[in-house]
């Protein structure tokens, strides 16, 4: 049997478009799908798993499923929570950057990634960064990669850092309209609470609290309102989208803001978590408006599932950004050959 | 280090015609007192914390404003003239250390805050600011910025972001990458650009990834919005003594496996210990082969939670004594041994190299066996101060200059010590950066065509290299001489 890593070279120097695909649970994010599918499945398995250095190594294809449950044996998790969307694996999880309720406070995907094995565009090996906590050689390519959708590379090996499940995990809901809760999220996030997820949705705020059993159950009666009992079926609903608010075929805006924007004057039905930071919307709605609402707030607007993608889906770079863009895809895939066009239509 | 442990110093051609031509034109640009240019005052510039290497620059601007800063680098950019920016001068690695025939860009006027918005938890700050000036900033608001350095009193937030900087408490609190969230950076070129956002997960490739940690060599901070934390009501640290480096690490992993992340996690070991404590009399145990100091922060039921189990946890692991810090005092009193440590072997030995490898902690007893035979064979004392949370470990090569050809085995020690952490699957540098220091060392930690991709990456912001060049990453041509030498040995 060809070993997969010589048969992604062979495919790479045909100097073809590849369109470089896991578990597929994201064909819907990113620009429109382009080029013959790499399959990246066939290059699976955990490496190496240090629960006291906190550190896990996978190759791509590995089933994100696989990760989460080799970790839940030791009690400990991937704390930024990178949805699964079905099938996900490692490589897809890095490359789209995606994370979950937890963001806000407990960083973004890229935060935990440590270590990349990439491959370029002329088929090289490349490993950055490594699987120490703390590593300044050199630029930190591998959390480039976080995010990249692919378009840099193809990612071979990913080591991320892992942390305990915390010890106690409560959820609460309170009845806020949206303005108080705003407020009141972030004023909390100000303080040494232990709220590590909030969600804001049709007049009642859930608030996740988790950490020692002390400061749980100090912060419950601190902030008061009422125990959610399915608490995890909640969370899980918003990670994975499966949630009511994110079923049928209506159009998925999402809304990255400054966490203290005011509650904005959205034409359709809107969810809020990560303190207000991330706001999603439902709605077939005029791209350019919602881009200069969100530009106008600070932040961006990118359309995350279904809708009209011809105009690109994530905001557009000034084009001084564009060009160091350019540079850095044209250096490490100077064939053009992953992923065209799924981040930008211009890379 | 002494004067006479200059191993390198550059002498600079300063009669050279082009420096005449550059100085009229800096001059043109900048009021008269932001240019320096006579030998006196450019000498406090030849160097910055890697006293070994000096180099006189050819001209210090010290500009005032943003568009002083643009128009240097157009005026060296047009020239071709290259050019180190500097904040405070506190690294270790020879970041800001001048470059032949060079400018020195100083952002030390830079020092204003710009905006608090305590609510947004968020501070935008200009690059000349104080890593401890933010926190005092922002105290009055229950927040504080969570890296702390151990130079946090001098060094500022542009040579953090240079430096991608730690400190004891990144563990739990990350590193600078983990806690900027916006930069305002100019091209070489004098372009200007804004990556990252004050919303999260900003479009397009995460360059403030590559800009943290870049030593300077990308771009040129104009201004950093970095995250501001709320700061802990209560903070405990328990001191723990082991009879041996293993059971110390061992009991490291142990409070890992608990499931805590401690606020901080430091060890030292018996030669270190000794050292701080005849400078800062902590208290500490001398004769135990190693301290642990393992910190919780938190609501006061947070930190009696977890310095139970932390205690529990130690003495399982073979502490033969363990002492909690009863007050906010007593805390300081602990960790001011470990933060003063460097200057505290500085008292036990005419001069010191500090190495900063990371290595996976299961390596730690190797590691440290292999440091102490290394100790042996080059005839010079080490002692080891180690962020065990995280696997950083410094150790602090003792010699003296003017013995002829300490400097230079202080140095070839060095090396191994960092290319044993490469070999244990680690890095050559945590948090000090590559530098000049360590840049052979790159040869040994990337092939060459990672370093290839690496000066791809620096040509997508400078393509005429003119952004602290030399630094940070090797020409694979140097390498492929350094593994040969390598090799022979």
């Amino acid at each position: 049997m060809t070993d997969p890593v010589d048969a992604f070279r062979t495919r790479i120097l045909e100097r073809k478009p590849l369109r470089l695909r896991g578990g597929g649970s994201k064909d819907f994010y990113g620009g429109p799908l382009s080029g013959e599918i790499l399959d990246t499945r066939v290059h699976a398995g955990i490496i190496g798993y240090e629960p006291t250095e906190l550190v896990i190594t996978a190759r791509a294809g590995t089933p994100l499923a696989e990760i989460k449950s080799a970790l839940a044996t030791r009690r400990q998790v991937l704390a930024c929570e990178p949805p699964a969307f079905g099938a996900a694996t490692l490589g897809g999880v890095v490359a789209a950057g995606l994370s979950g309720p937890r963001r806000a406070t407990a960083g973004s995907l890229r935060d935990y990634v440590l270590g990349v094995k990439l491959m370029d565009g002329e088929g090289r090996e490349l490993n950055f960064g490594g699987q120490v906590m703390k590593n300044v050689a050199g630029y930190d390519v591998s959390r480039l990669i976080a995010g990249s959708l692919g378009t840099l590379g193809l990612i071979l090996e990913v080591s991320l850092k892992v942390l305990p499940q915390p010890p106690a995990d409560v959820t609460l809901q309170l009845a806020m309209p949206q303005d108080k809760a705003l407020e009141a999220i972030n004023r909390w996030a100000g303080q040494p609470v232990p709220l590590v997820a909030n969600c804001w949705q049709d007049g009642v705020l859930t608030l996740r609290l988790a950490g020692s059993q002390a400061a749980v159950a100090a912060a419950c009666e601190k902030l008061g309102g009422e125990r959610l009992a399915a608490a995890a079926a909640f969370w899980e609903g918003l990670q994975e989208q499966t949630a009511d608010f994110f079923v049928g075929d209506e159009p998925l805006w999402r809304l990255s803001l400054p966490s203290v924007t005011p509650p904005l004057d959205l034409p359709g039905p809107v969810l809020i978590e990560w303190g207000g930071a991330q706001r999603w919307l439902r709605g077939t709605v005029d791209a350019a408006d919602l881009h200069r609402v969100a530009a106008t707030a600070g932040g961006h607007a990118s359309l995350f599932r279904g809708g009209d993608k011809s105009g690109g889906v994530f905001a557009p770079l000034s084009p001084g950004l564009m060009e160091v863009h350019r540079k850095l895809k044209q250096s490490f895939d100077p064939y053009g050959v992953f992923n065209p066009g799924r981040l930008f239509p211009e890379l | 280090m002494n004067q006479e442990a200059s191993v390198i110093d550059r002498t600079q051609d300063l009669a050279h015609p082009e420096r005449a031509l550059l100085l009229a034109e800096l001059a043109g640009i900048l009021p008269p007192n932001a240019l320096l240019s006579a030998d006196e005052d450019l000498k406090p510039y030849e160097c910055d914390g890697l006293t070994a290497y000096r180099c006189l620059p050819w001209a210090v601007a010290l500009p005032q404003d943003e568009g002083q800063v643009l128009a240097v680098l157009k005026v060296c950019h047009a020239r071709k003239v290259p050019l180190v920016v500097r904040g405070a001068g506190t690294g270790l690695s020879g970041g800001a250390t001048p470059v032949v025939q060079g400018v020195v860009l100083s952002l030390a006027k830079f020092m204003r805050i710009l905006e608090i918005d305590p609510v947004a938890r968020l501070a935008r700050v200009q690059p000349g600011v104080r890593n401890i000036a933010i926190s005092e900033a922002v105290a009055p608001h229950g927040l504080y910025y969570a890296p702390d350095p151990s130079s946090q009193i001098a060094c500022t937030i542009g040579g953090n972001v240079a430096e991608n900087s730690g400190g004891v408490h990144c563990l739990k609190y990350g590193l600078t990458v983990h806690n900027v969230v916006k930069l305002r950076v100019a091209l070489m070129n004098g372009d200007v650009i804004e990556i990252g956002s004050h919303a999260p997960d900003t479009p397009g490739y995460d360059l403030l990834a590559l800009m943290i940690g870049s030593e300077g060599m990308l771009g040129v901070v104009l201004e950093a919005s970095v995250k501001l934390t709320p700061k802990p009501p209560t903070a405990q640290v328990v001191m723990a003594s082991f009879d041996s480096v293993i059971d110390a690490g061992n009991a490291v992993a142990a409070i890992i496996a608990a499931g805590i992340i401690p606020a901080g996690l430091e060890m030292m070991d018996k030669l270190a210990t000794a050292a701080v404590e005849d400078f800062v009399h902590a208290g500490y145990d001398l004769t135990a082969a190693a301290i642990l100091l393992a910190e919780s922060d938190g609501t006061a039921e947070e930190v009696a939670e977890e310095v139970a189990t932390m205690s529990a946890v130690l003495e399982k692991s073979g502490a033969r004594q363990l002492k909690i810090s009863q007050s906010e005092a007593e805390r300081l009193k602990y960790w001011a041994g470990r933060k003063a440590a460097f200057p505290a072997v500085g008292r036990i030995t005419p001069d010191y190299m500090c190495m900063d490898g990371t290595i996976p902690r299961k390596h730690l007893s190797h590691v440290l066996t292999r440091i102490a035979e290394l100790s042996e064979e080059f005839h010079l004392r080490c002692a080891n101060v180690f962020h065990a949370g995280d696997g950083n470990l410094h150790p602090l090569i003792m010699f003296d200059a003017r013995v002829p050809g300490e400097t230079e085995r202080a140095i070839a020690f060095g090396a191994k010590i960092l290319e044993l952490s490469v070999d244990v699957g680690g890095t050559i540098t945590g948090e000090h950066g590559v530098g000049i220091e360590k840049v052979q060392q790159m040869c040994v930690q990337f092939s060459t065509d990672e370093l290839e991709a690496f000066h791809a990456v620096k040509a997508a912001f400078d393509p005429l290299a003119l952004l602290n060049p030399g630094k940070a990453v090797p020409m694979p041509r140097h390498c492929s001489e350094y593994r040969l030498i390598g090799s022979a040995r």
